[in-house]
């Protein structure tokens, strides 16, 4: 990216002073060295979500900013609906609460590294992953509509995770003012066959070890033990949330016009937030969430089953389970007054800091955890939420590593077996009903994640608090 | 990435890079032909093409007040048909009159073993959307499809 186009105002912040519509600056938090990294598509697109009306503050991109649709990945954004704000389901994404979980074991490396091979093939065989896998859950329709209003509680009063889980989630593992009602036909009918599997691309469940400890206080309230491994798992509200995803774009769109919106780019599509097609997106979107809420706690559910039967007590407590593609309705202080936001954060974690009132009590005086899934080889990290976060960004941080190549050039640069073969040698094993996905998501088409979490530990977004290292992948 | 169409000389896919996802391109003589090589483009994103046997058809009618507006739509009808009906598609034929557009999509059940997926679509983008007469006989069909 051009750096001449932005003001330097910190090592790891720098902001574009509004210009050509902007309602609001723009700021990029990243090192120098990521900046220059970056697409120009993330300057073009950052300034075009401050060009939206109702913008607060500033539109901001995160460390792993990369070229997205409309907002970058990476992109937050917040809203006031009495200030003709907008809500955008471009600015949410097509995997609507996509998001990472990561459960606790007592289990050492070697413990796990024993049965390594028969325990990758488990979870691969019982996590259904990747094109045309389907789940054992059929709903009905009164079964759909009570999983879309009900979310991970859902799935628990089920049996398909456990109550203790919920103080670990956000929002109790339930979105309110849900509306299945908004849910289409077609976003219902593929969703059907699909609760509690894991998709495809850069959707994962690993099971990794704590591999280093930067935050021992911190490290020790989340359950994190240096040594002992952990199970991690990345993918959203799948089908449901891609048909929602497609129909509201259309609809915002083909709409903008109608509302007065003059939209920077199509892929921005929106609506007021008060507006009748605001709502109905609000609603639906908000089904959405729940359904990957359900989605995820279904799925560790199933990894409870596989590690049962290797490793006798192993419960899996849950960690901690975060989106990272959603809009918030969110109280935050702008200029000294709280405000009621609409914050959208499009591959972007919240990151309550300490002390934050949703945080579960055990975890309040240390920060949210917030999940950082790396690539297959490089590892994955623990972050916390920072109290400068909050003015910063709005209480939220990066989400990932973030690619710095495209998919046709991975798979030009790799095979997907010397992939699957390179990270064996590292003791890595790799389970992916695809090769070349596997070469897709190669370790070197992803930017550095240790990059990307330090620029946001010095940008004052979260703060590092364990490193996660592979030993198990099952890739979508 | 590009292969020779079917369906004429100017007919031909390809795809072009986004930071995150992939950008399918179709071209052909007429906006029919474009529309039918920017969906093979979208399968060669997930798989190839080559290995889908056509046992079933699927139609899809569809309208939308502009062109580059119905070129999403189909793409997007595509995704749910896929999903839906969990299929993979290797052949297409398009006729448009007036934005409205009759579509037939040619494939089998997806076969996890035989076809190998790469990626699931997720959704057609109006991210570098385009359909367009690049020249007197030669349209261009394209955007970013989220993987």
């Amino acid at each position: 990216m051009d750096l001449s186009r932005f003001e330097k105002i910190s090592d790891t912040a720098w902001r574009v002073a509004p210009f050509g519509g902007m309602r609001a600056p723009a700021i990029v938090y990243a090192s120098e060295e990521l900046m220059k990294e970056m697409d120009d598509k993330v300057f073009e697109q950052v300034t075009n979500v401050a060009k939206l009306p109702g913008i607060v503050r500033a539109a901001y991109a995160m460390p792993d900013a990369h070229w997205g649709y409309g907002f970058p990945i990476g992109g937050v954004a917040a809203f006031d609906a009495d200030e003709g704000g907008v809500v955008s389901a471009g600015g949410v994404g097509f995997d609507v609460s996509c998001g990472v979980r990561t459960h606790l074991t007592h289990l050492t490396r070697e413990q796990v590294v024993s049965v390594q091979q028969e325990l990758a093939d488990a979870l691969f065989e019982h996590v259904p992953a990747g094109v045309g896998s389907e789940g054992e859950i059929a709903l009905d329709e009164q079964g759909l509509n009570a999983m879309l209003l009900g979310g991970a509680q859902w799935a628990i009063e089920r049996g398909l995770g456990r109550a203790e889980d919920l103080d670990r989630i956000e929002e109790r593992g339930c979105a309110a003012a849900a509306d299945p009602a908004a849910v289409s036909e077609h976003a219902r009918k593929r969703q059907r066959r699909e609760m509690g599997t894991l998709g495809s691309g850069n959707h994962y469940l690993e099971v990794q070890e704590v591999a280093e400890i930067f935050d021992e206080k911190t490290a020790a309230a989340y359950g994190l033990v240096k040594g002992e491994c952990v199970v991690t798992i990345h993918c959203g509200s799948r089908g449901l949330g891609h048909q929602i995803g497609t129909e509201y774009l259309r609809d915002m769109v083909i709409s903008a016009q109608d509302y007065g919106i003059e939209l920077p780019d199509r892929e921005l599509a929106c609506a007021p937030i008060k507006s009748v097609l605001g709502q109905k997106y609000l609603g639906a979107m908000r089904a959405a969430i729940n359904c990957a809420l359900a989605n995820r706690e279904i799925i560790g559910h199933l990894a409870r089953q596989v590690f049962a039967r290797f490793f006798e007590n192993e419960g899996l407590p849950l960690m901690f389970d975060v989106s990272h593609n959603t809009c918030k309705v969110e109280r935050h202080a702008v200029d000294g007054e709280t405000r009621q936001l609409f914050v959208h954060r499009k591959g972007a974690t919240r990151a309550f800091g300490p002390g934050h009132e949703s945080l579960p009590e055990a975890l309040r005086p240390y920060g949210q955890p917030v999940l950082i899934g790396g690539s297959m080889g490089a590892g994955s990290y623990v972050l916390a939420g920072m109290e400068t976060s909050e003015r910063q960004s709005f209480a939220s941080a990066c989400h990932g590593a973030g690619r710095r190549m495209s998919r046709h050039a991975a798979t030009r640069a790799w095979g997907g077996r010397k992939v699957v073969d390179d990270l064996r040698a590292q003791g890595i094993i790799i389970k992916s009903p695809s090769l070349r996905g596997v070469a897709e998501e190669a370790p070197g088409a992803y930017k550095d994640v240790r990059a990307v979490v330090d620029s946001a530990e010095a940008a004052g977004l979260a703060r590092k608090v364990a490193f996660l290292k592979p030993l198990i992948c099952v890739k979508g | 990435m590009s292969a020779a169409g079917d369906h004429g000389a100017a007919a031909r896919w390809e795809h072009f890079p986004h930071d995150a996802d992939i950008g399918v391109r179709g071209y052909g003589a007429s906006p029919e032909e474009a529309f039918a090589q920017a969906a093979l483009a979208m399968m060669a994103a997930i798989l190839d093409p080559a290995t889908v046997r056509i046992e079933q058809t699927i139609d899809i009618v569809l309208e939308a007040p502009r062109l580059d507006l119905l070129l999403v739509d189909w793409l997007n009808a595509l995704i749910y048909e896929m999903a839906e009906r969990r299929m993979v598609f290797g052949a297409f034929e398009v006729t448009i009159e007036d934005h409205h557009l009759k579509g037939r999509a040619l494939g089998e059940a997806v076969s996890r073993a035989r076809h190998a997926p790469a990626v699931e679509a997720k959704g057609a983008t109006y991210t570098e959307l385009a359909c367009v007469e690049d020249w007197p006989g030669l349209w261009r069909a394209q955007c970013v499809i989220d993987v």
